[in-house]
């Protein structure tokens, strides 16, 4: 259980079943009264938003929630496969993985986060590497660091690049941010 | 564990904010100068006390053995008992769990007390201290407060509680009290209502929410105490004091119960607080007015640890 005085950013609780994790948070306290804890939230499940203000005496439940390293597999229609080192699978709808998804390469270690028993989101490790598969051709010693142009990484999702990045080549991409870090070749 | 980059940032980070820093200061000596020249005499409480006030809703953070003042309400009072007529406090109090934009665990807190005074006799002084510090540090009468432009002079609102929670919540906390109700209404319905383009005064509590406050003689329902808003921030808190030791004792012993039935831990009465009560507190009217939300609202800033030199 948690108290309302552990809300914070971040943090992630059990309502009805279901797990929701804090994406705002206001402390109040109006003068001599108890201190108001307004929440935003966001169902892990469902993604669905909601507010809610706890007050300090309010006890909230702890989700059961654990990571466990997974390799990505395949992609089966709009399940992703991920495996275990015991080749148990779990599999994640492209609604779970958001933006994520783009950044999955074959057999790319990363934490799959479960609920329970079933499987609720990932986490990439921070950099991942993609290679170029369409792109307008970079004009030879052009080496301007701050002209971006528009790319394709494998699995058609676009991303700015710089310049002198031709088709073939592979890039570094920071996850976190969805954002080309540099060309590695 | 502190890095030496950290080390540089804090140096970055407390010079960057120089002007903020300095604009602290000269209010901190404005307020003395206020108080020094109406004849108060400033005096010093102990910060580690071995009795923190009991109150239901503030926690003290525990020293060794003793812990933290959460106000210096009770010391003044004693000196009030002695005879010292008019009398302010300036310096930090500390309260436990309370963090967030507008609250900081150490804050500094402005208390003045004088006898012979009442609540109202409290509010002209607060709006003297104030227009009297705008003047003085921002030139003007009137100041901006995100994007809005509040004029402190010369329309304070005042509004009762029952007519505030009426209007904005629907219901009225005086005919049917409701403690969770009414935190929980103040907060999400009537507090947001009084963000507005003057100063607002909430006043005459509920008499379960009094606090240490004495009830009003041609109605006993409603409680002597007032709340500032200045921009939607709460800024004070003032009563005519009670002075009634036994309905005092009876309080604290009713407070002590409640924090014990939430699971809280039931202080200990005062008993030098109450004894001084007991050879008597003058008629009495005191306010606590918090310095940092003051800084941020003369300086437009909307997090409490932007106006304290460190957090």
């Amino acid at each position: 259980m948690y108290s309302a005085s552990d809300l914070r950013k971040g943090l992630k609780i059990e309502i009805e079943g279901q797990p929701w994790i804090i994406t705002d948070f206001t402390f109040s306290k109006p003068g001599k009264g108890q201190s108001i804890y307004n929440c935003k939230m966001k169902n892990m499940l469902t993604g669905q938003t909601q507010n809610r203000s706890y007050r300090s005496n309010d006890k909230l439940e702890k989700p059961n929630l654990s990571d466990r390293p997974m390799v990505y597999s395949y992609i089966d229609g709009d399940e992703y496969i991920f495996m275990d080192e015991n080749y148990v699978q779990a599999s994640l709808k492209s609604d779970l993985l958001g933006e994520d998804r783009h950044f999955l390469t074959e057999d790319l270690e990363v934490d799959i986060l479960f609920f329970n028993e079933g499987p609720v989101g990932i986490t990439l490790p921070n950099f991942v590497f993609k290679t170029i598969i369409e792109t307008e051709p970079g004009a030879k010693g052009d080496t301007a660091t701050n002209v971006m142009k528009p790319a394709k990484i494998e699995g058609d999702y676009e991303i700015q690049v710089q310049l002198f990045v031709n088709e073939g080549d592979t890039v570094k991409i920071d996850t976190r941010t969805g954002e080309y870090v540099e060309r590695v070749r | 564990m502190s890095s030496a980059s950290d080390e540089a940032c804090d140096g970055a980070d407390l010079a960057s904010r120089r002007s903020i820093l300095e604009f602290r200061h000269r209010m901190l000596q404005a307020v003395r100068a206020f108080f020094d020249g109406r004849g108060y005499i400033e005096v010093d409480c102990p910060i580690r006390v071995p009795v923190p006030a009991l109150e239901l809703h503030i926690d003290a953070i525990s020293a060794g053995d003793q812990w933290l003042r959460t106000s210096p309400e009770f010391h003044l009072k004693r000196l009030l008992a002695a005879g010292y007529s008019k009398i302010y406090h300036l310096g930090p109090c500390f309260r436990e769990n309370e963090c967030g934009n507008r609250h900081s665990p150490e804050f500094t807190m402005l208390e003045w007390y004088r006898s012979e005074a009442g609540y109202i006799d409290i509010l002209a002084d607060t709006k003297a201290l104030i227009g009297s510090l705008a003047d003085e540090l921002l030139g003007s009468a009137h100041l901006d407060w995100q994007g809005r432009r509040i004029d402190l002079l010369p329309v304070w609102e005042l509004v009762t509680v029952s007519d505030a929670f009426l209007e904005h919540a629907g219901w009225d906390p005086v005919k049917a009290w409701d403690a969770d109700r009414f935190d929980l209404d103040l907060v999400e319905k009537v507090e947001p209502a009084l963000l507005r383009t003057h100063p607002v005064v909430l006043k005459d509590y509920p008499a379960q929410a009094a606090a240490l406050a004495c009830l009003k003689p041609d109605n006993p329902l409603l409680a002597e105490r007032w709340e500032l808003y200045i921009g939607g921030l709460e800024l004070a808190n003032a009563y005519s004091e009670l002075t009634d030791a036994d309905e005092q004792r009876k309080r604290f012993e009713d407070c002590a119960r409640e924090r014990a039935a939430l699971g809280k831990s039931a202080y200990p009465i005062d008993e030098s607080f109450m004894s001084a009560l007991q050879n008597g507190l003058p008629a009495c009217g005191g306010v606590a007015l918090g310095i940092d939300r003051l800084l941020m609202l003369f300086l437009d800033e909307n997090e409490i640890s932007r106006v304290r030199p460190f957090h």
